[in-house]
């Protein structure tokens, strides 16, 4: 900051550096700063050193808050915690016993669909991380978490809690991180309707707590109580976790798109605590990022020819789809089956806007218009130009 | 009282700003929280304008970028700016009554998130809620007391 010193030590009435120069020179280097930080992506660094500087009066202005959190903790009644705890036991019994079953169907799933032994979860390793500020305006809905670079946490990680999807990081720094919600009107995230395996993108809905779905045709499968849950494409989340519920389904005779909305099944408003994940690489449900490569050096992108290893098989993206939790669309017998009806609207362009380096699948979806026609699913399209496996994919045993 | 003075001043009056502008707050009112910052580099571009107004607008900017801004160095263009104007035309504000400034500060604040507004469309950030524009109005309804509060931390530490 060399013009912010001009008048140091003069008295203030004296003439300073001209306020016009000042001026330019700020205005140049503001505009400068937001060119390398949008288009190049330069200040990385910068920003990490930034974030780190700021995290210290974070954790101040947080302070008031969980020190409030905390004595309301400290003087909580006996009765309200034993409550608590009868609660906590119960629920225990309840997840015990889900998870009895889980062993046995997961171990039957795989061999429904060949594979010698059940997979391992797609989650790897998980942390947990404090919430410290909470931005939940109508323009912005973002997190800030303890965990950060020092933790592991990377730029694009997912971020789920309990119930379901809470966004993805977008800033790291050493001890903190960033999370877009997936509410924020600049988040979307490529999803799958459950029950009948309809993919779309779900946009943020810019209020606190819901999700639009602008994609879908207005003859679209899709009701209200249906669930939403990620799809696996974009190469951020993995797929088959919650997303949202369908809350309302409106269809005019006139509009060529339903409007739908859903409503977010995470709940930051009563969370204090979020749960970072690492995916397993190369799991079939993990974000199929692998897989975009090979679209990308196909659409002549020069950015992404040198390449240090072959583009896989199409095979492997087709696979992303089958989850341990899903109801298999495709039957047993052919595992190229296309997905089940050709309105799913436009599954190629997952866009989202936040994160465009984590996400090179997007590239070249970006061109399509969604919701076209002209826009075919991604698999089926990718899979008459690919080699043909020599081995039926889903007989591979996996890494 | 030297502009080094001035600087230290400038320097921990913004400090608290920033502090009652990252608060967390609840939806509803997070909406109508005044842009505390932004009132402080107005505040002091007209009271001190040979101070260094314009920097201090340019590295709250930044710090306000750090903590909200989709990119860096935006709200440091925005406050560059208002603070540039708001130096040119110091003498004006400074003659009118509290009612008449406040007005001046909303037209200062407008122009500041006309710049914001601008610069996330051609970033690609389309955020069109009208809500963005209410937090002008209530930073014109409380630039009196700031303006006040600010006058007189300046009076107790000189």
């Amino acid at each position: 900051m060399a013009a912010f010193g001009t008048a140091a030590g003069r008295p203030l009435q004296g003439r300073g550096g001209s306020p016009g120069f000042r001026f330019t020179v700020y205005s140049v280097l503001s505009v400068v700063i937001m060119y390398l930080d949008q288009r190049a992506h330069y200040l990385e660094r910068v920003r990490y050193v930034l974030q780190a500087s700021a995290y210290p009066i974070q954790l101040a202005v947080n302070s008031p808050p969980s020190a409030w959190r905390w004595l309301k903790e400290s003087f909580e009644t006996r009765e309200a915690l034993r409550a608590e705890n009868a609660r906590l036991h119960q629920q225990q019994r309840d997840l015990e016993l889900l998870a009895m079953r889980y062993d046995a169907l997961a171990h039957e799933n795989g061999e429904l669909r060949g594979l010698r032994e059940a997979l391992p979860p797609v989650a790897e390793r998980w942390l947990a991380a404090e919430i410290i500020n909470i931005q939940q305006s109508s323009l912005r809905q973002r997190l800030l978490i303890d965990r950060g670079a020092t933790n592991g946490v990377f730029k694009g990680q997912a971020v789920l809690d309990d119930r379901g999807l809470i966004g993805q990081t977008t800033h790291v720094g050493p001890w903190s991180a960033e999370v877009i919600l997936i509410t924020d009107p600049e988040h979307a995230v490529p999803v799958r309707v459950e029950r009948t395996g309809l993919r779309t993108i779900a946009v943020g809905g810019g209020d606190v707590s819901s999700l639009a779905l602008p994609y879908l045709p207005a003859n679209a499968d899709v009701k209200s109580g249906d669930l939403l849950v990620t799809s696996g494409l974009g190469g951020v989340f993995p797929e088959g976790y919650p997303v949202a519920r369908v809350s309302e389904v409106h269809r005019d005779a006139i509009q060529p798109l339903a409007q739908v909305r859903a409503a977010a099944l995470s709940h930051i408003d009563s969370e204090t605590e979020v749960m970072l994940v690492w995916f397993r690489e190369g799991h079939p449900a993990a974000p199929a990022s692998g897989a975009s490569n090979a679209a990308e050096v196909r659409s002549g992108n020069p950015a992404m020819q040198p390449l240090t290893v072959p583009p896989r098989p199409a095979a492997s993206r087709v696979e992303t789809a089958p989850p341990h939790a899903a109801p298999a669309p495709a039957p047993a017998t052919t595992p190229r089956a296309a997905p089940p009806a050709p309105r799913s609207t436009a599954p190629t362009a997952p866009v989202p806007t936040t994160a465009p380096t984590t996400t090179p699948a997007q590239t070249p979806a970006d061109s399509t218009v969604p919701g076209s026609d002209a826009a075919p699913p991604k698999a089926p399209d990718d899979a008459p130009t690919e080699p043909p496996p020599t081995v039926p994919p889903r007989s591979r045993p996996l890494p | 009282m030297t502009a080094t003075q001035v600087r230290l001043r400038m320097a921990l009056t913004a400090l608290f700003a920033l502090v009652f502008t990252v608060l967390p707050l609840p939806v509803w009112l997070d909406v109508l929280r005044p842009a505390f910052l932004v009132l402080t580099v107005l505040y002091w571009s007209i009271n001190a304008p040979r101070a260094g107004g314009i920097g201090l607008g340019f590295a709250c900017g930044l710090v306000l970028d750090v903590f909200q801004g989709p990119v860096l160095g935006e709200h440091a263009l925005a406050l560059a700016i208002i603070a540039y104007i708001a130096g040119r035309e110091h003498q004006r504000v400074r003659s009118k009554p509290a009612f008449q400034q406040s007005l001046l500060v909303f037209l200062g604040l407008l122009i500041y998130e006309c710049v914001l507004f601008a610069i996330d469309g051609w970033t690609g950030h389309p955020v069109t809620s009208p809500l963005r524009w209410l937090h002008c109005l209530t930073g014109a309804l409380v630039w009196p007391p700031v303006a006040a509060v600010l006058s007189y931390s300046e009076g107790r530490l000189t």
